[in-house]
């Protein structure tokens, strides 16, 4: 299949092997990837601060680098859930509050194309063992849009089950969100805090060297505050641990979420 | 503001008076980070909503239909908002039908002048009342202290609170944030005739309370007693009263005159619509099949209860609330609190924070629309960002309100209200925010940002970024508590190398758009 990266703005500024291993993750299953440098970011920032008038240019941007490809493409793959939760459930609402109805019908037919990465793996391109191999302890963090918003469910742990050499350990209180909340975490910084520090303390308790899962915006949020308090664990998105082969086996880096060359 | 019919002669929406509690002194920011730092009120909301939290889900899971009786609670709840002028109006006429008498309070201050009135009339210097969230709304007992007249809290939690002249913390336990001790300390330090050996058992405590009320009510005969109500049902003129404890049952049977202040949203059709609500209830809010005690009672009958009964219908802010297509959906809270339980924010904050009688997910969407956000220093302005947006409110909510949305709308409104104010749009996240829509949508601009953040930041030593001076905008809300990537080389530059060893390695190039559609060179 043909699939369209779009790897958000985070991503490609601060986890950039995040995108990478969804290149060459999707490129050993034998599809082609292609990537738009047209491409900037999906709007979230805005959306969730109550910006939809600032987001609407960003929005408009978005469906203008990906409409024309529609027909080319079978599918836009992001590496998060959080921002194919927004292209999904608040493009058309953003096009709404400033009275576009063409903009909003062109940004449904490109949310409809567009998955996050487990689900594009699992229901399009109907595959859980992807061939990845993992020899360490790792921890699932589920993410509060992927779980609640997205229903990505059962997918993600699907998928790192079928890693050879992995063992997935139990995370206590997977379900709380880790307090990232986008501009809540600066917004509301002692209430973040005081939510990621238990994050944190629940990672060390599950005992695993990893905690993973589909947003880079948590895991850099829960990166961070492990790396503050010098605690064992290190973050690693399920891109890095799905492109980890025995041939290419992942190392991670000193930088949060970052691979040794 | 258009015209809502309220059945009441036809009213503008008004938002609640100021004189009602909903509104804190100070914004959520910082009244969190007050109790954040108090580890006492932290053990003690993180053990209480937890054990809340378990019972409600264990009693969740036993209902096949569940998710199909939340659809139905959320139809109802839509077709009363749709409909509440007509349902109102037959209220009004089945609740007198039935002998009861009916009175129209715009707001606050209207409640306390006509429960007052009735009860300065009637000769009382004391009432009793059954816990209820409207009247803590407009204060009511301030307002009768102020004439002259000492209400007693018969609901525990309330009579913990109103003991240690503390303010509620939650919708269904006022005094979660007090554990037994400290408890103990309330009843010892403002029950005069109790025994000193009294130990911190939950059984004791009660049992002292219960000693406590029993005298009150020995004396109800010829007195009066304020309640509020879970639902209203419009078809019959039905009040109905949920609770836990029997206490409330004694105030609304045992004494001559009864008054109860109810918010027009508490309306349900017909009396066979209970049968839905009573189901969702007592499952959501303490994790029971069935609460003890559910009280109803339809205007009066000699010989049998209270021979008067007021009913209060109260608007203060609901009508504002309702004139929002995007926001009226908080009107159909069941006042459960399965919400506060759940969420990571009120776990940690407690209620006091939210500055409102109505804390938690809930408060943080009903408080600002009931008063309205005047600006940027409103304390209310801040409760719609008092969240991280993780939507578990939303899923465990017995009538499916989309705080989430509803959340982010009220943000929008926020936003919006600043815009469109002249010279008003220029706080940092304004300032921030708009110039990162200008560079997220110019494509060439910001791949020449993303393919220079690392160079620029590699002055700053170290693989993460870590403490950062306070002077810098909104970083260091990060940076004071957790260490941050430093971007290195993006991805982009990566794909370049990519894309030029695929094209080598099977001799074709693929043609790329490159930013503005413009070819590569
Ligand atoms: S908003 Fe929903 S969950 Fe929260 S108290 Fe109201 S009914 Fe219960």
């Amino acid at each position: 299949m043909r699939i369209s990266l779009m790897t958000t703005c985070l991503v490609d500024v601060m986890a950039p092997d995040v995108a990478r291993a969804t290149v060459i993750l999707l490129e050993r299953l034998g599809h082609q990837v292609v990537f738009d440098k047209r491409q900037t970011c999906c709007g979230q920032m805005h959306t969730n601060s109550g910006y939809y008038t600032e987001a609407a240019p960003v929005v408009r941007s978005f469906v203008d680098t990906f409409e024309p490809a529609l027909d080319t493409v079978d599918a836009i793959v992001m590496p998060s859930g959080s921002c194919a939760g927004c292209v999904r459930d608040q493009h058309q609402l953003v096009a709404r509050h400033e009275g576009d109805s063409e903009l909003e019908e062109r940004a449904a037919a490109v949310s409809a194309k567009t998955y996050e990465l487990s689900e594009l793996l699992v229901d399009v391109l109907k595959v859980t063992d992807v061939g990845a191999y993992f020899p360490h302890s790792v921890t699932y963090h589920p993410t509060c849009h992927s779980m609640r918003f997205l229903k990505v469910g059962p997918r993600p742990l699907k998928l790192l089950r079928a890693v050879d050499g992995i063992e997935v350990k139990n995370l206590p209180e997977s379900d709380t969100c880790c307090g990232f909340g986008g501009t809540f975490s600066v917004k509301n910084d002692a209430t973040s805090d005081a939510m990621v520090t238990d994050k944190a303390a629940n990672v060390v308790r599950s005992g695993a060297d990893f905690v993973v899962a589909g947003d880079v915006s948590c895991l850099m949020n829960i990166g961070g505050k492990l790396r503050r308090t010098g605690a064992a664990p290190k973050s690693i998105h399920l891109a890095q641990i799905l492109a980890s082969t025995k041939e290419d086996p992942f190392v991670p880096s000193e930088t949060i979420l970052g691979r040794s060359a | 503001m258009s015209t809502v019919h309220l059945g009441i002669p036809q009213v503008r929406p008004q938002h609640a008076s100021p004189s009602s509690t909903l509104r804190g002194e100070r914004g959520f920011p910082e009244a969190a980070r007050d109790a954040l730092a108090d580890p006492t009120l932290r053990e003690n909301l993180r053990r209480a909503t937890s054990t809340i939290q378990t019972k409600r889900a264990s009693a969740v899971r036993e209902v096949r239909d569940w998710q199909k009786l939340r659809n139905a609670g959320s139809a109802l709840k839509w077709q009363v908002t749709d409909h509440l002028p007509e349902l109102l109006e037959q209220l009004e006429s089945s609740v007198t039908a039935a002998g009861g008498v009916v009175h129209w309070a715009r707001d606050a201050e209207e409640a306390g002048e006509i429960v007052t009135a009735l009860a300065l009339e009637r000769g009382a210097r004391e009432v009793l009342k059954v816990k209820s969230m409207a009247t803590q709304e407009i204060g009511l007992n301030e307002v009768l202290a102020h004439a002259g007249i000492r209400v007693i809290e018969s609901d525990l939690a309330e009579l913990i609170v109103q003991l240690a002249d503390d303010t509620p913390s939650h919708i269904l336990v006022p005094a979660i944030h007090r554990n037994r001790e400290e408890i103990r300390e309330i009843f010892l330090a403002s029950m005069p005739d109790l025994d000193e050996s009294i130990t911190d058992e939950p059984s004791e405590l009660a049992e002292a309370a219960r000693r406590f009320l029993r005298e009150k009510f020995l004396d109800m005969p010829g007195s009066v007693a304020i309640s509020g109500a879970n639902f209203a049902v419009a078809e019959t003129g039905t009040m109905v009263v949920v609770e836990s404890e029997g206490n409330g049952r004694m105030c609304l049977t045992l004494p001559k005159t009864l008054i109860s202040v109810v918010g027009i949203e508490k309306i349900v059709p017909t009396f066979e619509d209970l049968e839905v609500f009573l189901q969702l209830l007592p499952r959501s809010s303490t994790g029971e099949r069935m609460n003890p005690y559910t009280t109803m009672f339809t205007g009066v009958h000699e010989g049998d209860g209270p021979e008067e009964f007021h009913l209060v219908l109260l608007d203060n802010g609901r009508s504002a609330v309702l004139e929002d297509p995007e926001g009226r959906s908080a009107l159909h809270c069941i006042r459960c609190s399965a919400c506060l339980n759940v969420c990571p924010v009120y776990v940690r904050t407690g209620g006091h924070a939210y500055g409102s009688t109505y804390p938690g997910p809930i408060g943080a969407i009903l408080s600002p629309q009931m008063t309205g956000m005047s600006g940027s220093d409103d304390p209310n302005s801040t409760l719609p960002y008092a969240s991280s947006l993780c939507g578990a409110c939303y899923d465990v909510c017995p009538v499916k309100i989309n705080i989430p949305e509803i959340l982010v709308h009220l943000r929008t409104k926020d936003v919006d209200r600043r815009r469109e104010t002249r010279g008003d749009f220029h706080g940092t996240w304004d300032m921030a925010l708009k110039g990162a829509g200008k560079l997220m949508s110019s494509p060439r601009a910001y791949d020449l940002a993303v393919r220079s953040a690392g160079p620029l930041t590699s002055v700053l030593g170290g693989k993460n970024i870590g403490k950062l001076p306070g002077v810098l905008p909104l970083i260091p809300g990060w940076t004071d508590h957790r260490d941050l990537p430093k971007p290195g080389a993006s991805f982009r530059s990566w794909w370049d190398q990519h894309e030029k060893e695929r094209s080598s390695a099977d001799g074709t190039t693929e043609p790329d758009a490159a930013p503005d559609g413009e070819e590569q060179a």
